[in-house]
């Protein structure tokens, strides 16, 4: 199979078969991309995880952008986020159209309610995952927790400011204490 | 005109989604607040259903919420704006600059940024449960039904991680929450 179509078959098998979000497929790409295909080196795979934390955006769509980029240039690129993103859409979009009838159910309803509270938890409990990855920094700890106050408050008095311009503040204070303490030769990439 | 707006929104949660899918719902609950376009409750269920069907989490909101909005064409132009800012910025740094990650300016930036974002999460994590255990400032409401299913679940996750070393499926307590909502809101 020429490698456009193959590409794009093997990374919507990847996006069919894995539930639970990026993380979740990163061993499942690791298995197929690097051991049984190996379209991309682990020492690669590596590189792309770390840059993937470092970069917004979906974690499998940086990992297939990358391999399709490695494969076949942009085309390559385009064929494997493609591939990655179809099987999501397509059946998102079906249950997106009879979501709204299901939710009329007197059972779905209150099952539902509950499924609202296992949201929340999942969230806690991604943020409790997280904590504990973070490089113990005095300067990375103090930003988790006055981000996490003045979100608390946010919320709390509907305030109007979004966590994107909250990200940006924090962004624009670490950066003036990286300049201001004048540690031009502060090592990059702490935690890691 | 509804596609431009779900376009610029889903490129902003494109661009400030640090830290995977749990980083981006923080984002997307203010985009979509500040558009109107879900109710909390049906955003809240989307998540699950998210979590719960193949694929990137934010691909999934993506879709559905501009599948919701404007049907198959809100639904594309969502999804390809959420992707879009990744996909660019990962050709860029193979392709390009390959050093730019590692610039010690760069490396500040993204110090305050993912702290930063481990905080929102954590505070959407506390306020979601608050919210459905209390209501909200404006309309304080205890539901002490939640508060028993709250309490049920975070035993199940604590007990799981304690007994079995790994952490529950987030599919089966999903489905665990919806047979204690049946029962317990259903009586």
């Amino acid at each position: 199979m020429s490698i456009l179509p193959d590409l794009f078959l093997t990374f919507a098998k990847i996006g069919l078969f894995t539930f639970g979000g990026g993380y979740a497929m990163l061993a499942i790409i690791e298995n197929i991309c690097v051991e049984r295909r190996k379209w991309i080196t682990h020492d690669e795979m590596m590189n792309i995880t770390v840059i993937a934390e470092s970069t917004p955006g979906p974690i499998a769509i940086n990992c297939a952008t990358f391999t399709g980029y490695k494969k076949a240039g942009f085309i390559g690129a385009l064929a494997a986020t493609l591939g990655m993103i179809t099987p999501s859409f397509v059946i998102i979009f079906l249950i997106s159209r009879c979501l709204d009838n299901i939710l009329t159910w007197t059972v779905m309803a209150n099952a539902l309610k509950g499924v609202k509270i296992a949201v929340g938890l999942l969230i806690l409990d991604a943020a409790f995952t997280m904590i504990k990855k973070m490089p113990g920094k005095k300067l990375q700890r103090t930003t988790m927790v006055c981000s996490c106050i003045a979100m608390l408050l946010i919320h709390l008095f509907a305030w109007n400011f979004s966590s994107i311009s909250l990200m940006l503040a924090a962004a624009a204070v670490s950066l003036m204490i990286f300049i201001v303490s004048g540690a031009p030769d502060l090592k990059g990439g702490a935690g890691k | 005109m509804i596609c431009l707006d779900l376009f610029l929104g889903f490129l902003k949660v494109g661009c400030f989604a640090f830290g995977g899918a749990y980083g981006a719902i923080p984002l997307i609950r203010d985009v979509v607040m500040s558009y109107g376009w879900l109710s909390e409750d049906m955003l809240t269920y989307m998540i699950a259903v998210s979590e719960s069907t193949p694929g990137p989490i934010m691909v999934n909101l993506a879709t559905y919420i501009g599948s919701s909005q404007a049907g198959f064409a809100g639904a594309a132009v969502a999804t390809l704006a959420v992707v879009l800012p990744s996909f660019l910025i990962i050709l860029l740094v193979t392709a390009l600059l390959k050093t730019a990650l590692k610039n010690k300016y760069v490396q500040a930036v993204l110090r305050g940024l993912k702290p930063c974002v481990i905080g929102i999460v954590l505070a959407t994590g506390i306020d979601m449960i608050l919210g459905n255990c209390f209501g909200s400032v404006s309309a304080i409401r205890f539901d002490g039904q939640a508060v028993v299913v709250t309490l049920l679940l975070a035993a199940m996750m604590l007990g799981y991680k304690r007994f079995a070393k790994k952490k529950l499926s987030p599919i089966l307590l999903i489905l665990l929450s919806a047979a204690a909502g049946a029962v317990l809101y259903g009586l």
